[in-house]
């Protein structure tokens, strides 16, 4: 099963973390810095899984990806298949481009709740649900539209808060 | 910057502008440094406080948004909003329970928080199927159920999921949720397989893809998870059909996962499979499936030659590609799945393996490094670790450090079994010291040790190789290095008597960086130079033994005068070395032909020189704050102290010598001290010391003080201690010693048992020779023999090499599995509660459970009940049955499960009680052998003794103590013994071998 999804920047900075296996918090401040210390010193151009035994328990690996400057890192164990795994990256990134228009680093940081709808369409309790993009991404723009539709939080004049934010 | 609005006076137009989350974000991304984030985030938290509290659901909402996103992203416990995060689920706005549900997915488990309880009514109703649930909804609460149910909630919840499992609504999106929800569900509680089981394998056969293909994810977890995979067996007809019509490769490789553990339990499904996983892995252009076939084959397909031969040919078309590093990762990978039956697939490629630990991806070099050491052998040992050794010089310090591991590891698995020339060892081991970034000093510590302990003839090269190295003085810089320092400057010590030149070795190991030296390895220095120096001077006086008859035998034949000149003292021309003592001749009629070289060097003078140069070097350490060095530095000084208190010192002319009785004493007094050898002490050697049955405390206890006053005046005659003995009574005679003596053989007659013993009359079979056993009597040629018929037994037979043998390592019984294994059933019970619901369910008898339990544990009664050959009945009776079975689906098994299957699905309830019903006979037939198999390996419980244990021995400073396990009075009986001048030192070993760890420094001189 898959046990966590990571996207974390090249400064080591969580953008979207999922843990499939509940840790506390301080023990994901833990996990976070060592996979960082780990792909930090990857060069480019090497194979993309890493053994994560130390870190994340016995028989698990990560697959990564590094992208522009986000890592996504995908932490599984030994019922999933390696390049599985890789696919499945892409699959998301792929989702998360077509969903936001070239992605880039700002678009995860301001979208918390969609990037984990988009998450959890594809992968569900640490089950793969669904590999298709355009299938993930009608799923949520369903989410949001059905969201919007019953939500009356975005009546708050926007311009108040900004203003008052600046 | 957010200014803090009304930070005193909560009111409406705080709720009114309240920041949202993306205000939250900006402001924490305008913050100029960390700690001005820390201080943005503690704003935001108090905000948040006063915020999520409010009654108005909206400006909760957006709070908790706001909080989950600070505790997802900067690791805040979001514990205490726990309740809050409830109040939100039953909220009729979409939103509000999606951001209520995303909190709890993120940060409630059943360890952190036990308020999740409190909304089983609310999950009920979200995920029951009404129109008013919509999708948005209902998977939320199914996710939260997937990652955070406890059993008691899952419990509860498992016949909700049931509608969602069975809807038949074409491709639903809730199903494969559920079905997801469901894994989570079994395996935290077992019982509701009965409930779920049949709806998740009727899910398999759903036209919907996702649901199948998250049902079979389901199933691969279970079976993968599973100890015993034994209970989804008879579902590999379901998974067959999947591997032969599906075409979704996510699906096949989940389906070849479960197979990976099916196919060793059924030859036949392995025989099945074969045809189709080939076809996939010629076939498939996903590299993804064709891995996991290859990983198929190569992990529980390997008896099937053409079908290993193909993955790896395949793996080797990975391990070709130059362009893509995961393939080759992965290529090397399945290489390393192929166990040491199939080595040739390592030789095929061998060069590609050698070439890939120069790869730049530390990956691929690993796991290169994995397989050239999967690939030693005792022959070809000496050339690969050689080349490994200079590859570690040039390469970076991580990959060095991880090439000498694994040599070290490699080469010391199951006591050096691959080395057959120690000397080459030896020398390989203090070429890895010199290795820049060694950082593994610990090991090479404990292999030089430990070599020395266990290989006799590998002593002299271990003592050349501890001797460059305790030379060099740029070693003693290097923090890494200091263990083994320590373990060569024992091995110098303890077995000083291969030195060629013992001076030299004192005064490397006196040279002044010896002061860089941590205080322990220091004290390892000076017992060293301790044991060095009395060797010395016990050498010295042998010569002048030796010289004395030589010069006797001459003098009668009027030959004295010819030699009376090198046999002059130096004393006389102390700065003359021609006139130096000579005795080359000498030693060599005194029969030590092979020392001559090394001791030519001792003069009078030479050790004078020595003593000096001891004295000076270790003179300041005698006021050292660390007890240790001081403590050894005080009875180095002490025996110098005694060497020049004797005349010997003195004496002008040789003559003299003999008179001075004390001389003799002194050395065979120390010799004694240092002549056992020191070696390996089995783990369980403290367990084979057994309690006489005759023994009464009382009649010990009383013995004491005679023994205690008897021991306190030896004590003081053989005492080095400078400080409470200013001048050693080295007058008084010994006769004390002789005294206690007799008392010993005395105690060891009569209570044997606490002495380490010396027959092998031991239950278990312990051949070796135990160690420090007081070889007094022994000759050395008995313990040659001794130890050739140990090697014997306890080495494997091998080829005779004709050019060298190997030498004979001792090696002690190994028999420490029992613990561990226990350890493991306990680890398992919970999976087998699964696995046994699961296994009631597919055989059709979940409505009688409690019949079938009946009937288990009536077999096992009677099994225990009756005795061995009842029980061989019952086994006989089994494998009747099921080669009666074998017979009759033999041929056509697969092709009648098959068909039952089809069968099955056309009219469902007729053909799957058959089906189930055949399938159950089997699998009974099965799980009673393997729970044979199991019973048969077990150890036989009741032949363990039932004698006390000894816990622990203690030396104390006249004799033993020793702790037995405790009685049924919660009581630690103890034995006091004492201890003539030798066990001292066993008894001390004993302790050692408690904690587990090999002597290491002997405390002779307490």
């Amino acid at each position: 099963m898959i046990r966590a999804v990571i996207v974390m920047n090249t400064q080591g900075k969580p953008r979207l973390l999922k843990f499939y296996e509940f840790q506390p918090p301080e023990k994901q401040q833990e996990l976070i810095r060592s996979v960082f210390a780990v792909l930090s010193e990857r060069p480019d151009k090497v194979s993309n899984f890493v053994e994560a035994d130390a870190i994340f328990g016995p028989g698990t690996r990560l697959v990564y990806k590094h992208l522009a400057t986000l890592y996504f890192v995908f932490v599984f164990d030994n019922s999933e298949n390696e390049l599985a795994m890789l696919d499945l990256i892409q699959v998301f990134v792929e989702t998360l481009d077509r969903c936001f228009k070239n992605v880039c680093e700002l678009d995860i940081v301001f979208n918390f709740n969609k990037m984990h709808a988009i998450l959890d369409e594809i992968i569900f309790g640490g089950l793969v649900l669904e590999t298709s993009s355009e299938q993930v991404l009608k799923a949520a723009e369903e989410i949001s539209r059905l969201e919007k539709s019953s939500s009356s939080i975005s009546f708050v004049p926007k311009a108040v808060t900004g203003r008052f934010s600046r | 910057m957010a200014a803090p609005v009304a930070a005193s006076s909560p009111s409406l137009v705080d709720t009114l502008f309240q920041r949202s989350l993306d205000d939250l974000i900006r402001a924490l991304r305008s913050s100029p440094s960390a700690a001005a984030e820390d201080a943005a985030i503690a704003r935001a938290l108090d905000e948040i406080r006063r915020e999520i509290r409010s009654p108005d659901l909206d400006t909760k909402a957006v709070a908790l948004q706001k909080l989950t996103y600070l505790s997802s992203l900067n690791f805040l416990d979001p514990s205490w909003a726990a309740f809050h995060t409830l109040e939100l689920l039953p909220s009729p706005t979409l939103s509000h329970p999606r951001v209520g549900y995303l909190a709890a997915a993120l940060s409630f488990h059943p360890s952190s928080t036990d308020l999740l309880p409190l909304a089983t009514h609310q999950l009920r109703k979200h995920i029951a199927p009404s129109p008013s649930n919509p999708p948005a909804l209902a998977a939320p609460a199914l996710h939260l159920l997937a990652l955070a149910s406890s059993p008691d909630l899952a419990n509860h919840l498992a016949p909700d999921l049931l509608p969602l499992l069975s809807s038949q609504a074409v491709s639903s999106p809730l199903r494969p949720k559920a079905v997801a929800a469901a894994l989570r569900t079994l395996s935290v509680c077992p019982d509701a397989a009965p409930v779920l089981f049949k709806p998740l394998v009727d899910c398999l056969s759903s036209s919907d893809p996702r649901t199948a293909s998250t049902a079979i994810g389901v199933f691969c977890e279970l079976a993968v998870a599973a100890p015993d995979p034994s209970p989804y067996l008879p579902l590999a007809p379901e998974f067959y059909r999947l591997l032969v019509d599906c075409r979704n490769n996510w699906v096949l490789i989940k389906v070849l996962k479960i197979f990976a553990r099916l196919a060793p339990l059924e030859p036949r499904l392995a025989g099945r499979i074969l045809d189709p996983v080939c076809q996939l892995i010629r076939r498939s252009p996903a590299k993804s499936l064709v891995f996991e076939c290859i990983r198929t084959v190569l992990t529980s397909l390997s008896d099937h030659d053409d079908a290993v031969r193909l993955a790896v040919d395949k793996a080797k078309e990975f391990l070709a590609s130059d362009d893509d590093p995961n393939l080759r990762y992965l290529g090397l990978r399945a290489l390393t799945m192929l166990g040491p039956v199939h080595s040739w697939a390592v030789e095929e490629s061998r060069e590609a393996v050698i070439r890939s630990l120069h790869d730049p991806d530390t990956n691929i070099r690993h796991e290169a490094l994995c397989l050239v050491m999967g690939m030693l052998s005792d022959n070809n040992v000496v050339e690969i670790c050689n080349l490994l050794i200079k590859y570690a010089m040039k390469s970076d310090p991580e990959f060095a450090n991880e090439i000498l591991d694994a040599v070290l590891m490699t080469c010391g698995r199951n006591l050096y079994e691959l080395i057959l020339d120690f000397d080459w060892y030896v020398s390989l081991l203090g070429e890895m010291v010199r290795n820049p970034h060694c950082a593994k000093g610990d090991e090479i510590e404990r292999q030089l040790v430990d070599i020395g302990l266990r290989v006799r003839d590998a002593r002299p090269e271990l003592v050349r190789v501890a001797r460059d190295l305790l030379i060099d003085p740029a070693l003693l810089g290097n923090p890494f290095l200091c263990r083994v320092l320590s373990a060569a400057a024992w091995i110098s010590g303890e077995y000083v008597e291969f030195s060629r030149n013992p001076l030299e070795l004192i005064e490397a190991l006196l040279q002044p960086r010896t002061n860089l030296l941590p205080s322990l390895v220091r004290a390892v220095y000076i017992q060293a130079v301790f044991k060095v120096t009395l060797f010395c001077f016990i050498s010295f006086n042998e010569q002048m033994q030796a010289a004395e008859l030589l010069s006797l035998g001459n003098s009668s034949n009027e030959r004295q005068g010819n030699l009376e000149g090198p046999y002059l003292f130096a004393g006389k021309t102390s700065t003359d070395q021609n006139t130096a003592f000579e005795i080359d001749h000498c030693v060599a009629t005194a029969d030590k032909a092979d020392s001559i070289e090394k001791k030519e060097t001792l003069t009078h003078e030479s050790i004078s020189n020595l003593l000096h140069l001891i004295e000076s070097a270790v003179g300041p350490l005698s006021e050292c704050a660390e007890v240790e060095v001081q403590e050894r530095a005080r009875n180095v000084l002490g025996l110098i102290f005694n060497i020049r208190e004797t005349q010997f010192w003195n004496i002008k002319a040789y003559h003299e010598l003999t008179r001075d009785k004390k001389v003799t004493e002194l050395v065979e007094l120390m010799e004694a001290t240092f002549s056992e050898d020191l070696g390996p002490v089995s783990t369980n050697a403290q367990k084979r010391v057994s309690l006489p049955e005759d023994l009464t405390l009382n009649e010990n206890l009383s013995d004491i003080s005679k023994i205690l006053s008897d021991h306190d005046a030896t004590c003081a005659s053989i005492s080095f201690s400078l400080r409470s003995h200013p001048s050693v009574e080295t007058t008084e005679d010994f006769a004390p010693v002789a005294e206690t003596n007799s008392l010993l053989a005395e105690h060891r007659k009569r209570h044997g048992l606490y002495y380490l013993p010396a027959e092998k009359d031991d239950i278990e079979s312990n051949d070796y020779p135990l160690a420090n056993e007081p070889l007094l009597s022994a000759s050395h040629g008995d313990v040659t023999e001794d130890f050739m018929k140990l090697t014997a037994q306890s080495l494997n037979p091998r080829k005779a090499k004709p050019t060298k043998p190997r030498p004979m390592v001792i090696r002690l019984d190994e028999g420490d599995g029992v613990s561990s294994s226990n350890f493991k059933s306990i680890k398992e019970s919970k999976d087998d509660l699964l696995s046994g619901a699961i296994r009631n369910v597919l055989l059709g008898n979940e409505s009688k459970p409690s019949s079938s339990l009946k009937k288990s544990s009536d077999k096992t009664s009677r099994r225990r009940d009756n005795d061995v050959s009842d029980n061989s009945e019952l086994v006989s009776e089994h494998q009747d049955n099921s080669t009666i079975g074998d017979k009759e689906h033999g041929q056509s098994s697969s092709r009648s499960r098959h068909h039952n299957h089809r069968h099955k699905e056309k009219n469902d309830s007729s053909g799957k009680n058959g089906s189930n019903e055949e399938k159950s006979h089997k699998h009974s037939t099965r799980s009673s052998r393997y729970h044979k198999h199991r019973q048969r390996g077990d150890p036989p419980s009741d032949i363990v003794p039932q004698a006390p244990v000894i816990i622990l021995v203690l030396s104390i400073p006249f004799g033993w103590i020793c702790f037995q396990e405790k009685n049924e009075f919660n009581l630690y009986p103890i034995i006091i013994g004492i201890a003539s001048d030798q066990p001292v030192r066993s008894h001390w070993i004993r302790l050692d071998c408690l904690f587990g760890s090999v002597p290491f420094e002997d405390p002779t001189c307490n």
